[in-house]
């Protein structure tokens, strides 16, 4: 279908045209958005856990209620708020920093998006359609097999499984992107670091996500078709295995584009290139290949046998190599430049500290004995929060401080960014550090009330109150993205003297992203358009810049629109509203699924929307022009 | 992109040998369960075989030798990484 | 070709094909991984009969020929690409109806197989081996459903000269996910039939 008029390339406006956009750009900030709004509401549940953990015999949730939020927390932060705010950066910055004018398939691209917004929405209505799910994110059977409840679990497998398949096609999006769609001289060691880890990423979710698929499919199979995947004569370590199997790589999805970030953020404001450009490199592909390895590090306690968990044992000690090897570039990449402490640096350095706390106690876990101790309590929340929220949190802010003038060619306000930096830290550090002396005295997770007289009554109302400022850090982060946006200074095309592709074009970039599809020659290519090295190594700003637009365009800031000369040659895929279509159906047929016997309509009806989604999108030229029929 | 050079495509000739040959290896796996003299090497034998039929039908009816060495990576990173990591799982739960 | 504007997606000089085999061949890399994880579900519980039927039940005989009839469905598939890259608008149409044919075949032995078993008393509920074996060949014979489906597609698209290589749903990459179906089906029909008797 072909909605538009005749200015391909002018930014089209209206509601609309966000329904049927099919613009990398457009898709990232959306899932930002959706995933921030989704950060909310899992932090609120995080906050009301705390609440009900701050007093001994604790009265403000229902021990059903606190099951719930506990599996919902969980859920959402990793499936729909850490992974999503991934997908956001990828999607924004992968033809940006690859010199492409989109993604390989953009409408693909728009019904990830879209599947992961139903998909979204689906999970979190189950609070008001009979109750969220309750067996943990990890979903154990025999927890999510049993048939107390008729449809917590269900909406467990079904809206991870259609979040899986939303993800999995954006993935091969990327992969496809990066491997086929390359300006001419970007050389696979020449793409920036962020894409880099995109990529890896990409191939981790790929090839981890089915086998969880199929995990889900079996639990819902036994929940709803009678069969014994983990039930009856069943083994339910499998599905632990299955789990467990998708579940380690993603912690290293959750992560590695986080360390791309930082990675970005450290050269630019040191004003040196990244220390060892090829070892973060490999070390992030390391890391990959690794991180299938290690799955049963999870499993110790399930008793798989000496061999086996020496094996696992050993494979995790080792993945802290190549970790290491990042953090070491990353410090030798800070020391002896310039650095300047902008706000994208401080989170950057936060993630890097705090990172290393929760990397030296997950060292501890990777000693079986040592595990067996640590399993199932506190000091595993403490050592997870201090790489996910410590590492991941940390490394996505600072992005977002970073290319917010990239999106909106104004900056972040500093005060109210400096207010966020070190509420967050100290909150974090309020929050998180006393769980690990709480589970070494023995407190276990996921239990939702404590007797008196076992003094853990004092850090838990510590870890309360920290949890509290890391909520009002992030109200100054979010009134701070809602201000800026029309009030913040004037950004400019380049306003970090950056050193990647995305900073040569306009803030935010035109439609067309690359009015000329740039000739690579280095890494860090847009540097050395602007720099020269004198006989003593030292950068020497070139007196012309090359590439026309880049200085005239400083001051405009809003809109890119009136570069679109040599244009004729260019075809941006147009809308479609068939992506928002499809991934509609895929919802209603889920929702089906989830109230089987008497959703089968439901899911017969959703059958023929995406259809009718597919078919139409699979015959519907990709450009307007492009067919003569 | 860089690998721009072909090997030849098959010709319709070619395929239907292929397809012959594929028959034949199919037949004899057939085979293989009903002789007993066979029966120590049964499982090697079955395996090798299929493997075989695998291979065959993605480098000549999917292109794979005569394609881009890139999709070759893509696909055999799952294709083949699959296989040690559920010798894993089967083995830590006894069912081999 | 077209000779005009090429229709591509979002890059000026670049020919969309090899964009879209290379996002397809890490889709079939993907896909190992499901079928592979149903086939390691299938091996431990390959003996888990609960007292019921087990893998005694198996007409060698009978998948055999169905496995030869899919096995043939790749030979007409990659004469149907044939016929398409000389521009053979006859030739594509008869060999994607014949593929779609052989496809129909095997679905067919697929069911009797199915119906015969539950008379049989082999049902997904029966045991663990009849959980996983129904599972893995019943999402494979769904592969097999989606394939057909895409193939008479294609016959219908081409009887009015609207089969495009520039389309999603194109000879060539429908060719390449018939062609994995037929290679899943060479690896459940050793090691899941032919190992176990």
């Amino acid at each position: 279908m072909v909605l538009d008029t005749n200015k391909d390339l002018a930014e089209p406006k209206g509601i609309w045209s966000w329904i049927t956009t099919v613009d990398h750009k457009r898709i990232g900030l959306m899932y930002g958005v959706t995933a921030l709004v989704a950060f909310f509401v899992a932090g609120l549940e995080a906050l009301l856990i705390r609440l009900q953990l701050t007093t001994a015999n604790g009265t403000v949730l229902s021990a059903d209620a606190y099951n719930q939020l506990f599996t919902m927390h969980g859920l959402t932060m990793l499936l729909v708020v850490v992974m999503p705010v991934g997908a956001a950066f990828m999607n924004y910055f992968i033809p940006l920093h690859i010199g492409a004018r989109d993604v390989a398939f953009p409408r693909a691209n728009a019904f990830s998006y879209w599947l992961f917004l139903f998909s979204t929405i689906m999970l979190l209505s189950s609070f008001v359609l009979g109750g969220a799910p309750d067996g943990g994110w990890f979903g154990y059977a025999p927890l999510s097999t049993q048939l107390d409840e008729f449809v917590r679990m269900d909406y467990y497998a079904i809206g991870a499984q259609l979040l899986g398949i939303a993800s999995i096609m954006a993935s091969a999006n990327f992969i496809a992107t990066v491997f086929t769609m390359r300006a001419p001289g970007m050389t696979l060691m020449r793409i920036p670091v962020f894409t880099w880890m995109a990529v890896v990423v990409s191939f981790l979710l790929i090839f981890s996500l089915p086998i969880f698929g199929v995990g889900l499919f079996q639990m819902f199979f036994d929940r709803n078709f009678g069969t014994q995947f983990f039930g009856g004569g069943g083994d339910p370590l499998l599905w632990q295995h299955l789990f467990w199997l998708f579940g380690h790589p993603e912690v290293y999805v959750l992560i590695l584009p986080a360390m791309g970030i930082v990675s970005e953020v450290f050269p630019t404001f040191s004003r040196k290139p990244l220390f060892g450009y090829p070892f973060v490199v490999f070390s992030g592909i390391a890391i990959g290949f690794m991180g299938f390895g290690v799955w049963a590090h999870h499993m110790y306690t399930a008793g798989l046998g000496p061999v086996a968990e020496a094996g696992f044992g050993v494979a995790t000690m080792m993945i802290a190599v190549p970790t290491g090897v990042k953090i070491f570039n990353w410090i030798g990449t800070m020391w002896g430049g310039k650095v300047s402490f902008e706000l994208p640096m401080m989170f950057a350095i936060g993630f890097v500290s705090l990172f290393v706390i929760g990397g030296l106690s997950g060292v501890l876990h990777s000693v079986v004995p040592s595990d067996y101790q640590q399993h199932d309590s506190y000091f595993v929340v403490a050592h997870f929060h201090y790489v996910l929220f410590g590492g991941g949190v940390f490394g996505y802010v600072a992005g977002a401080y970073y290319w917010y003038p990239k999106w909106t060619g104004r900056f972040l306000d500093q005060k109210l960014g400096q207010w966020h930096f070190w509420l967050m830290l100290i909150g974090f550090n309020l929050t998180f550090a006393p769980m690990h002396i709480l589970g070494l005295n023995g407190m276990a997770r996921r239990t939702y009330r404590y007797p008196e007289g076992l003094g853990w009554e004092f850090w838990n109302q510590v870890a309360t109150f920290g949890s509290f400022l890391i909520g009002i850090s992030f109200l100054f982060f979010a009134w701070n993205l809602i201000k800026s946006r029309k009030n913040g200074r004037i950004a400019g095309s380049d306003p970090w003297d950056g050193r990647t592709l995305e900073w040569s074009i306009p803030s935010p970039p035109p439609v067309h992203n690359f009015d000329e599809i740039p000739v690579v020659e280095h890494v860090d290519d847009f540097w050395h358009r602007k720099y020269a090295t004198d006989e003593d190594g030292r950068a020497v700003r070139m007196p012309e810049v090359s590439g026309g637009t880049l200085a005239a365009d400083t001051t405009t800031g809003g809109d890119g629109e009136e570069n679109q000369g040599s244009s004729d040659d260019m075809h941006m895929p147009s809308p479609s509203y068939y992506p928002v279509v499809a991934a509609f159906g895929v919802m209603v047929t889920g929702y089906g699924l989830i109230y089987i016997p008497g959703g089968w309509v439901a899911a017969g009806v959703g059958l023929v929307i995406t259809l009718w989604g597919f078919f139409g999108w699979s015959l519907e030229p990709v450009t307007r022009d492009a067919d003569h029929e | 992109m860089a690998q721009t050079a072909h090997r030849s495509h098959p010709t319709p000739a070619m395929y239907w040998g292929i397809a012959l040959f594929l028959a034949v290896v199919t037949a004899l796996e057939v085979a293989v369960p009903y002789i007993s003299a066979l029966d120590p090497v049964r499982v090697p034998l079955l395996l090798i075989m299929g493997a075989i039929k695998f291979g065959t039908v993605v480098a000549f009816f999917m292109h794979l030798r005569y394609d881009k060495k890139l999709y070759r990576t893509l696909f055999l990173f799952g294709a083949i990484g699959v296989i040690p990591l559920f010798l894993v799982v089967l083995l830590t739960m006894n069912a081999l | 070709m077209s000779s005009q504007v090429a229709p591509v997606e979002a890059h000026d000089h670049h020919d969309i094909r090899p964009i879209r085999k290379a996002a397809m061949w890490v889709f079939l890399g993907s896909e190992c991984m499901f079928f592979g994880s149903m086939i390691a579900t299938f091996l431990l519980y390959r003996n888990d009969t609960a007292d019921g039927p087990g893998s005694e039940i198996f007409d060698i005989p009978f998948t055999s020929a169905s496995s030869f009839v899919l096995l043939m469905s790749s030979l007409t598939m990659v004469l149907a690409h044939n016929s398409f890259e000389k521009r053979d608008g006859r030739g594509t149409r008869i060999w994607l109806a014949a593929t779609a044919l052989l496809g129909i075949t095997f679905l067919a032995g697929q069911i009797y197989e199915f119906t015969e078993f539950v008379h049989k008393g082999l049902t997904l509920s029966t045991s663990p081996f009849g959980s996983s074996f129904f599972m893995l060949t019943g999402f494979h014979g769904a592969h097999v459903a989606l394939g057909v489906v895409m193939l008479l597609a294609m016959v219908f698209l081409s009887l009015d000269g609207r089969l495009h290589e520039e389309r999603g749903l194109n000879v060539e990459l429908v060719g390449l996910y018939w062609h994995f179906v037929d290679i899943v089906w060479i690896v459940i029909f050793t090691v899941v039939y032919l190992l176990q008797v």
